[in-house]
Protein backbone atom coordinates (compact mmCIF):
# COMPACT_ATOMS: atom_id res chain seq x y z
CA UNK A 1 0.00 0.00 0.00
CA UNK A 2 0.85 3.64 -0.14
CA UNK A 3 2.82 5.64 2.49
CA UNK A 4 -0.21 8.05 2.98
CA UNK A 5 -2.31 5.00 3.70
CA UNK A 6 -0.15 3.29 6.17
CA UNK A 7 0.61 6.55 8.21
CA UNK A 8 -3.09 6.82 8.14
CA UNK A 9 -3.28 3.61 9.43
CA UNK A 10 -1.08 4.07 12.04
CA UNK A 11 -2.68 6.98 13.42
CA UNK A 12 -6.13 5.44 13.60
CA UNK A 13 -6.20 2.08 13.13
CA UNK A 14 -9.91 1.06 14.14
CA UNK A 15 -10.95 3.72 11.99
CA UNK A 16 -9.44 2.42 8.86
CA UNK A 17 -11.15 -0.58 6.71
CA UNK A 18 -9.02 -0.98 3.62
CA UNK A 19 -7.14 1.18 1.29
CA UNK A 20 -5.73 0.49 -2.46
CA UNK A 21 -3.83 2.15 -4.71
CA UNK A 22 -3.80 3.14 -8.64
CA UNK A 23 -1.28 5.07 -10.87
CA UNK A 24 0.33 6.64 -7.94
CA UNK A 25 -2.79 7.92 -6.05
CA UNK A 26 -4.26 5.85 -3.31
CA UNK A 27 -7.32 5.82 -2.04
CA UNK A 28 -8.20 4.93 1.83
CA UNK A 29 -11.81 3.97 2.92
CA UNK A 30 -12.99 4.74 6.45
CA UNK A 31 -15.71 4.47 9.02
CA UNK A 32 -17.92 7.23 8.68
CA UNK A 33 -17.56 8.45 12.27
CA UNK A 34 -13.54 8.58 11.40
CA UNK A 35 -14.36 11.00 8.35
CA UNK A 36 -13.46 14.18 10.99
CA UNK A 37 -10.38 13.05 13.08
CA UNK A 38 -9.01 11.86 9.82
CA UNK A 39 -9.41 14.49 7.80
CA UNK A 40 -8.11 17.05 10.67
CA UNK A 41 -5.23 14.70 10.82
CA UNK A 42 -4.68 15.37 6.71
CA UNK A 43 -5.12 18.85 7.12
CA UNK A 44 -2.59 19.69 10.08
CA UNK A 45 -0.92 16.33 11.30
CA UNK A 46 -0.10 14.68 7.96
CA UNK A 47 3.68 15.46 6.59
CA UNK A 48 2.68 16.40 3.76
CA UNK A 49 -0.05 18.43 5.02
CA UNK A 50 -3.23 17.73 2.73
CA UNK A 51 -4.19 21.75 2.52
CA UNK A 52 -6.61 21.40 -0.46
CA UNK A 53 -10.19 19.65 -0.55
CA UNK A 54 -10.36 18.90 -4.03
CA UNK A 55 -13.93 17.44 -4.27
CA UNK A 56 -16.75 16.61 -2.05
CA UNK A 57 -19.51 14.34 -3.42
CA UNK A 58 -21.39 11.14 -2.91
CA UNK A 59 -22.90 7.95 -4.94
CA UNK A 60 -26.34 6.20 -3.95
CA UNK A 61 -25.41 2.55 -4.14
CA UNK A 62 -29.08 1.83 -3.65
CA UNK A 63 -29.02 -2.11 -3.27
CA UNK A 64 -26.48 -2.13 -0.54
CA UNK A 65 -26.37 -1.40 2.61
CA UNK A 66 -24.98 1.27 3.62
CA UNK A 67 -26.53 3.36 0.94
CA UNK A 68 -24.49 5.92 0.44
CA UNK A 69 -20.81 6.58 -0.17
CA UNK A 70 -19.03 9.98 0.99
CA UNK A 71 -16.11 10.07 -1.46
CA UNK A 72 -13.47 13.10 -0.37
CA UNK A 73 -10.91 13.82 -2.74
CA UNK A 74 -7.09 15.89 -1.31
CA UNK A 75 -4.72 17.26 -2.50
CA UNK A 76 -1.38 18.06 -0.71
CA UNK A 77 0.69 21.05 -2.39
CA UNK A 78 3.80 20.76 -0.57
CA UNK A 79 3.98 17.27 -1.51
CA UNK A 80 2.11 17.27 -4.52
CA UNK A 81 -0.17 14.22 -3.77
CA UNK A 82 -3.74 13.08 -4.04
CA UNK A 83 -5.91 11.37 -1.79
CA UNK A 84 -9.70 10.00 -1.69
CA UNK A 85 -10.92 9.09 1.24
CA UNK A 86 -14.46 7.21 1.35
CA UNK A 87 -16.80 6.58 4.22
CA UNK A 88 -20.15 4.47 3.50
CA UNK A 89 -23.46 6.27 5.28
CA UNK A 90 -26.44 4.56 5.88
CA UNK A 91 -29.51 5.94 7.53
CA UNK A 92 -33.05 7.96 7.09
CA UNK A 93 -31.65 10.26 6.49
CA UNK A 94 -27.83 9.18 6.68
CA UNK A 95 -25.88 11.71 8.81
CA UNK A 96 -21.93 12.53 8.82
CA UNK A 97 -19.96 15.29 10.27
CA UNK A 98 -19.12 18.12 8.40
CA UNK A 99 -15.79 19.34 7.61
CA UNK A 100 -16.40 23.18 6.87
CA UNK A 101 -15.02 23.90 10.49
CA UNK A 102 -11.72 22.83 8.68
CA UNK A 103 -12.50 23.51 4.73
CA UNK A 104 -14.90 26.77 4.10
CA UNK A 105 -15.02 25.58 0.58
CA UNK A 106 -16.57 22.39 1.97
CA UNK A 107 -19.95 24.47 2.95
CA UNK A 108 -21.63 24.97 -0.99
CA UNK A 109 -19.90 20.94 -1.33
CA UNK A 110 -21.87 19.50 1.17
CA UNK A 111 -25.29 21.67 0.52
CA UNK A 112 -24.77 20.16 -3.37
CA UNK A 113 -24.62 17.00 -1.59
CA UNK A 114 -27.51 17.20 1.16
CA UNK A 115 -29.98 18.80 -2.26
CA UNK A 116 -29.21 16.28 -4.58
CA UNK A 117 -28.72 12.81 -2.07
CA UNK A 118 -30.28 13.99 1.01
CA UNK A 119 -26.94 13.10 3.65
CA UNK A 120 -27.19 15.27 6.31
CA UNK A 121 -23.81 16.92 7.81
CA UNK A 122 -23.78 17.34 11.29
CA UNK A 123 -22.54 21.01 12.02
CA UNK A 124 -22.99 22.75 8.82
CA UNK A 125 -24.07 26.25 9.55
CA UNK A 126 -26.55 26.63 6.90
CA UNK A 127 -27.68 23.58 5.33
CA UNK A 128 -30.16 23.93 2.88
CA UNK A 129 -30.55 23.22 -0.96
CA UNK A 130 -28.62 25.21 -3.18
CA UNK A 131 -29.58 23.71 -6.81
CA UNK A 132 -32.99 22.95 -6.35
CA UNK A 133 -36.32 25.65 -5.24
CA UNK A 134 -36.59 25.40 -1.41
CA UNK A 135 -39.95 23.61 -2.32
CA UNK A 136 -38.45 20.84 -4.24
CA UNK A 137 -39.42 17.74 -2.92
CA UNK A 138 -37.13 14.32 -3.09
CA UNK A 139 -33.57 14.11 -3.47
CA UNK A 140 -32.48 14.36 -7.22
CA UNK A 141 -29.70 12.44 -8.36
CA UNK A 142 -30.85 9.13 -5.87
CA UNK A 143 -31.41 6.06 -8.24
CA UNK A 144 -34.79 5.68 -7.09
CA UNK A 145 -36.44 9.20 -7.88
CA UNK A 146 -38.06 8.98 -11.07
CA UNK A 147 -36.16 10.04 -14.51
CA UNK A 148 -38.93 11.46 -16.11
CA UNK A 149 -40.86 13.12 -12.96
CA UNK A 150 -40.96 17.18 -12.79
CA UNK A 151 -42.04 19.66 -10.25
CA UNK A 152 -42.20 23.02 -12.60
CA UNK A 153 -42.74 26.12 -10.35
CA UNK A 154 -44.59 27.73 -13.09
CA UNK A 155 -46.02 26.01 -16.16
CA UNK A 156 -47.33 22.83 -16.93
CA UNK A 157 -45.92 19.30 -15.72
CA UNK A 158 -45.60 18.28 -19.32
CA UNK B 1 -49.31 65.98 -64.45
CA UNK B 2 -51.33 68.90 -63.40
CA UNK B 3 -51.85 67.25 -60.31
CA UNK B 4 -47.45 66.92 -59.99
CA UNK B 5 -47.43 70.16 -60.72
CA UNK B 6 -50.19 71.46 -57.82
CA UNK B 7 -48.17 68.78 -55.11
CA UNK B 8 -45.18 70.40 -56.51
CA UNK B 9 -46.16 74.09 -55.42
CA UNK B 10 -47.65 73.27 -52.13
CA UNK B 11 -44.15 71.10 -51.54
CA UNK B 12 -41.78 72.51 -53.58
CA UNK B 13 -39.39 69.24 -54.92
CA UNK B 14 -39.62 67.09 -51.94
CA UNK B 15 -42.74 64.90 -52.92
CA UNK B 16 -45.23 63.12 -50.56
CA UNK B 17 -45.25 59.18 -49.58
CA UNK B 18 -48.15 57.90 -48.98
CA UNK B 19 -48.65 54.80 -46.30
CA UNK B 20 -50.89 52.86 -43.78
CA UNK B 21 -50.75 54.01 -39.96
CA UNK B 22 -49.67 50.26 -38.81
CA UNK B 23 -46.87 50.27 -41.79
CA UNK B 24 -45.42 53.32 -40.32
CA UNK B 25 -45.40 52.59 -36.40
CA UNK B 26 -44.37 48.97 -37.76
CA UNK B 27 -41.07 50.74 -39.45
CA UNK B 28 -40.31 52.12 -36.87
CA UNK B 29 -40.60 49.87 -33.78
CA UNK B 30 -38.81 47.47 -35.73
CA UNK B 31 -35.40 49.30 -36.42
CA UNK B 32 -35.11 50.83 -32.68
CA UNK B 33 -35.64 47.25 -30.95
CA UNK B 34 -34.26 47.51 -27.47
CA UNK B 35 -33.21 44.13 -25.82
CA UNK B 36 -33.78 42.74 -22.22
CA UNK B 37 -30.57 39.58 -22.63
CA UNK B 38 -31.71 37.87 -20.54
CA UNK B 39 -28.74 35.79 -19.91
CA UNK B 40 -28.21 32.72 -18.09
CA UNK B 41 -25.45 30.46 -19.98
CA UNK B 42 -23.53 29.55 -22.73
CA UNK B 43 -25.99 31.24 -25.61
CA UNK B 44 -24.30 34.52 -23.65
CA UNK B 45 -21.24 34.00 -25.65
CA UNK B 46 -23.07 33.98 -29.14
CA UNK B 47 -25.28 36.76 -28.03
CA UNK B 48 -21.74 38.48 -27.25
CA UNK B 49 -21.16 37.85 -31.03
CA UNK B 50 -23.53 38.71 -32.53
CA UNK B 51 -23.57 42.26 -30.32
CA UNK B 52 -19.70 43.32 -31.08
CA UNK B 53 -18.33 43.95 -34.15
CA UNK B 54 -17.89 41.43 -36.24
CA UNK B 55 -22.05 40.25 -37.02
CA UNK B 56 -22.85 43.20 -35.48
CA UNK B 57 -26.84 43.74 -34.13
CA UNK B 58 -26.71 47.07 -34.04
CA UNK B 59 -26.91 47.81 -37.78
CA UNK B 60 -30.27 46.12 -37.36
CA UNK B 61 -30.85 48.87 -34.59
CA UNK B 62 -31.23 46.63 -31.89
CA UNK B 63 -27.49 47.80 -30.43
CA UNK B 64 -28.60 48.85 -26.99
CA UNK B 65 -29.34 46.36 -24.20
CA UNK B 66 -31.84 47.59 -21.63
CA UNK B 67 -31.13 45.51 -18.03
CA UNK B 68 -35.22 47.21 -16.87
CA UNK B 69 -38.06 45.41 -17.79
CA UNK B 70 -39.68 48.89 -18.63
CA UNK B 71 -37.27 50.23 -20.68
CA UNK B 72 -37.31 46.85 -23.26
CA UNK B 73 -39.39 45.91 -25.75
CA UNK B 74 -37.54 42.75 -26.72
CA UNK B 75 -36.97 40.03 -24.26
CA UNK B 76 -34.21 37.85 -25.46
CA UNK B 77 -34.32 34.67 -23.18
CA UNK B 78 -30.60 33.51 -23.54
CA UNK B 79 -29.74 30.12 -22.04
CA UNK B 80 -30.91 27.34 -19.84
CA UNK B 81 -34.13 28.30 -17.97
CA UNK B 82 -33.65 26.39 -14.85
CA UNK B 83 -37.49 26.00 -13.03
CA UNK B 84 -35.41 28.30 -9.86
CA UNK B 85 -35.12 31.06 -12.31
CA UNK B 86 -38.55 30.30 -13.81
CA UNK B 87 -40.82 32.56 -11.43
CA UNK B 88 -38.49 35.34 -12.33
CA UNK B 89 -38.51 34.80 -16.12
CA UNK B 90 -42.76 35.11 -15.77
CA UNK B 91 -41.62 38.01 -13.33
CA UNK B 92 -39.64 40.26 -15.97
CA UNK B 93 -42.23 39.44 -18.63
CA UNK B 94 -45.23 40.24 -16.82
CA UNK B 95 -43.17 43.73 -16.22
CA UNK B 96 -42.49 44.77 -19.74
CA UNK B 97 -45.16 47.26 -21.15
CA UNK B 98 -46.66 46.33 -24.51
CA UNK B 99 -45.53 46.77 -27.60
CA UNK B 100 -43.29 43.10 -26.24
CA UNK B 101 -41.64 40.24 -27.84
CA UNK B 102 -40.10 37.48 -26.65
CA UNK B 103 -37.39 35.34 -28.72
CA UNK B 104 -36.61 32.40 -27.36
CA UNK B 105 -32.68 32.06 -28.18
CA UNK B 106 -30.97 28.59 -28.27
CA UNK B 107 -32.60 24.86 -27.71
CA UNK B 108 -32.80 25.29 -24.32
CA UNK B 109 -35.31 27.80 -24.05
CA UNK B 110 -36.78 26.66 -27.48
CA UNK B 111 -37.77 22.94 -26.04
CA UNK B 112 -35.26 22.00 -23.30
CA UNK B 113 -32.55 21.34 -25.65
CA UNK B 114 -30.47 17.48 -24.16
CA UNK B 115 -31.35 18.89 -20.87
CA UNK B 116 -34.71 16.28 -20.67
CA UNK B 117 -34.36 16.05 -16.92
CA UNK B 118 -35.81 17.47 -13.25
CA UNK B 119 -34.37 20.79 -13.24
CA UNK B 120 -34.82 22.28 -16.56
CA UNK B 121 -37.94 23.98 -18.14
CA UNK B 122 -39.07 22.05 -21.41
CA UNK B 123 -39.38 24.85 -23.31
CA UNK B 124 -39.88 28.67 -22.34
CA UNK B 125 -43.08 28.67 -24.25
CA UNK B 126 -44.76 26.79 -21.53
CA UNK B 127 -44.05 30.07 -19.27
CA UNK B 128 -44.06 33.21 -21.58
CA UNK B 129 -45.45 33.62 -25.31
CA UNK B 130 -42.36 33.07 -27.33
CA UNK B 131 -42.56 35.16 -31.18
CA UNK B 132 -39.10 34.10 -32.72
CA UNK B 133 -37.28 30.84 -31.93
CA UNK B 134 -34.08 30.57 -32.60
CA UNK B 135 -32.60 26.84 -32.45
CA UNK B 136 -28.85 26.35 -32.09
CA UNK B 137 -26.63 24.85 -29.36
CA UNK B 138 -25.27 27.92 -29.54
CA UNK B 139 -26.87 29.35 -32.77
CA UNK B 140 -24.21 30.66 -34.84
CA UNK B 141 -24.68 34.56 -35.19
CA UNK B 142 -25.60 34.34 -38.86
CA UNK B 143 -28.73 32.65 -37.40
CA UNK B 144 -28.97 34.87 -34.71
CA UNK B 145 -29.22 37.95 -37.00
CA UNK B 146 -31.66 35.92 -39.23
CA UNK B 147 -34.10 35.32 -36.41
CA UNK B 148 -33.98 38.80 -35.48
CA UNK B 149 -35.01 39.35 -38.94
CA UNK B 150 -37.70 37.29 -38.93
CA UNK B 151 -38.76 39.32 -35.95
CA UNK B 152 -38.89 42.48 -37.54
CA UNK B 153 -40.70 41.03 -40.49
CA UNK B 154 -43.49 40.01 -38.20
CA UNK B 155 -43.17 43.30 -36.19
CA UNK B 156 -43.60 45.10 -39.45
CA UNK B 157 -46.78 43.23 -40.56
CA UNK B 158 -47.94 42.88 -37.22
CA UNK B 159 -51.58 44.99 -36.54
CA UNK B 160 -49.68 47.28 -34.07
CA UNK B 161 -51.51 48.27 -31.15
CA UNK B 162 -51.52 52.24 -29.57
Amino acid sequence: MGATSDTIREHFPDLVLHSHAAFGDETVCVRPEGVAPVARFLKYGAIPAFDVLVDLTAVDYPGEDPRFEMVYHFYSLVGRIRLRMKARVSGDPPEIDSLVSLWKGANWYEREVWDMFGVRFRGHPDLRRILMYDGFEGHPLRKDYPIRKRQPLVGPVN
Amino acid sequence: MGLRRAVAGVFGDQGFVTTRLDSLVGWSRKYSLFVYPFVTACCGMEYMSVSCAHYDLDRFGAALPRFSPRQADVLMVVGTISHKIAPVLRRVYDQMTEPKWVVAFGVCTCTGGFYNNYATVQGIDTIVPVDVYIPGCPPRPETVLDGVMKLQDKIQKQRQEY
